[in-house]
């Protein structure tokens, strides 16, 4: 019943065939399929159908006593990937958009995104002043709902579930919340809004919690884009370990049928991270002006 | 998984950072101008749709309006009319009948009157007849030849007549 899953020549290797060659150690026919999980990981390496490619390093930047790696990773290059798509796709639509006032095809399909994050997700929380943050919010939702959508490519990688992607894509919204804030409300009132209106003798107490509660919304940001995409994938990879587990090509089908409802689910999932990343940065956002919906304290 | 990689968080603020702006140079604004032109354009549209529509149904009271003060005017003409014609008619007719009545008395006066002239001229001829022959039979009596020829003279007189 169990039949050996035939060798695969080194030459042709990706993550998951990689991991098929490389038996655990010294376990006989038992896999170390935690190697499938290399293929969340960033690396120094691109994958394509035909081998790998050892993106080129450049040496640390010293600044002081920090050490920064600048150098391309894969997740640096999908990132680029990502952005050259938007930039191309955007402006490909903007150039449709001028040229004819009634768009058809793929300028008619961004537009019912821009319109949709424009009047849902500006306008609704932000009111008439939200129309100038519209452009940044667009942005955030198409950067992320590309960057979410890479990962579902064969070869390709997910930027997006890598947390350090994810907290400064948090950062950036951090930044623009508390600029909105200031912008709407003064630097005197917000200043005054960190000691929560409580007597000053509680300030001591009072003035972190509102600092830490600041930081509580982006960072929920991060951990909640990060986690999504994660979790698809390690779904996926965890539903094609079994395959490695039973070693049988009889038994194969069954999860990766599996693999293709959890791939169909990533790519709504993938969607819908993007759109509540954007969606709650818009809501931040627009707790911060007086005219956006409540005060917060 | 979970230890960050300050080079790739760089990475990401700066291109994100960088597709902000360009992005929202070249691409956004364009594509939001263009949606407010439209947006504008469809208001307007519908706006002066509305203002046709409206226009439209005022003219369409007005046409009903006159027509039916047309419908009207016409009725009264009609009527009007007919009594008109009416009178006219039954006018013409007791005219057309009195001037008839009128003829009708001319003439027999007429007729009376000439049958009596006739009489009249009957009677005096007549008259003259019996004298004459009175004349005549008093100028031949006691002759029978001459009777005799006297009557035929005389008959042949009257036929003669």
């Amino acid at each position: 019943m169990a039949e050996p899953i035939p060798s695969i020549p080194p030459s042709s290797a990706d993550s998951l065939q990689a991991a098929a060659i490389h038996p655990g150690n010294g376990h006989g026919d038992e896999f170390d399929f935690t190697h499938l999980l290399e293929h969340m990981h960033d690396s120094r390496e691109l994958e394509f159908p035909w081998g790998r490619w050892e993106i080129p390093a450049f040496p640390p930047v010293q600044i002081g006593e920090l050490t920064l790696d600048l150098s391309v990773t894969k997740h640096v290059f999908f990132l680029f990937v990502a952005a050259v798509l938007l930039m191309v796709g955007a402006m490909t639509a903007a150039r449709k958009m001028k040229k004819a006032h009634v768009p058809r095809g793929f300028a008619n399909l961004m537009e019912v995104f821009v319109v949709f994050i424009r009047d849902e997700v500006a306008l609704a929380n932000m009111g008439p002043a939200g129309i100038r943050y519209v452009p940044f919010l667009l942005t955030t939702f198409f950067f992320i709902l590309i960057m979410n959508l890479l990962g579902l490519f064969p070869y390709g990688a997910t930027p997006t579930g890598n947390i350090s992607v994810t907290a400064a894509l948090a950062s950036v919204a951090f930044v623009m919340i508390q600029a909105v804030a200031i912008r709407a409300q003064g630097l005197a009132h917000y200043l005054a809004h960190l000691t929560g209106g409580v007597a000053w003798w509680l300030w001591p107490i009072m003035i972190p919690i509102e600092i830490l509660g600041l930081f509580t919304k982006p960072f929920a940001l991060c951990m909640r884009l990060f986690a999504n995409m994660t979790g698809g994938h390690i779904v996926i990879l965890s539903l094609l370990g079994f395959i490695f587990i039973a070693q049988s090509v009889f038994f194969a089908p069954v999860p990766v049928l599996f693999v293709l409802g959890i791939n169909m689910l990533e790519i709504f999932v993938a969607f819908l991270q993007a759109y509540i990343f954007t969606m709650l940065t818009a809501v931040f956002m627009g707790l911060g002006m007086p005219q956006g919906g409540q005060e917060v304290h | 998984m979970f230890e960050l990689n300050p080079g790739l968080s760089i990475w990401t603020t700066v291109v994100f950072i960088l597709l902000v702006v360009v992005l929202g140079k070249f691409a956004w604004k364009p594509i939001l101008q263009s949606l407010r032109e439209r947006e504008e354009k469809i208001r307007d549209s519908l706006e002066q749709a509305e203002r046709a529509r409206a226009e439209a149904a005022e003219l369409l009271r007005q046409n009903e309006r006159n027509m039916a003060r047309a419908e009207e005017e016409f009725q009264k003409i009609v009527r009007e009319a007919r009594v008109l014609g009416d009178k006219m008619k039954e006018e013409i007719v007791t005219k057309a009948h009195q001037q008839a009545q009128r003829e009708l008395q001319n003439t027999k006066q007429e007729i009376r009157r000439d049958i009596e002239a006739a009489k009249q001229q009957l009677r005096s001829e007549v008259a003259d007849l019996a004298v004459k022959a009175a004349e005549k039979i008093l100028d031949e009596t006691l002759d029978a030849g001459r009777q005799k020829k006297l009557i035929e003279s005389t008959l042949k007189q009257l036929t003669k007549n």
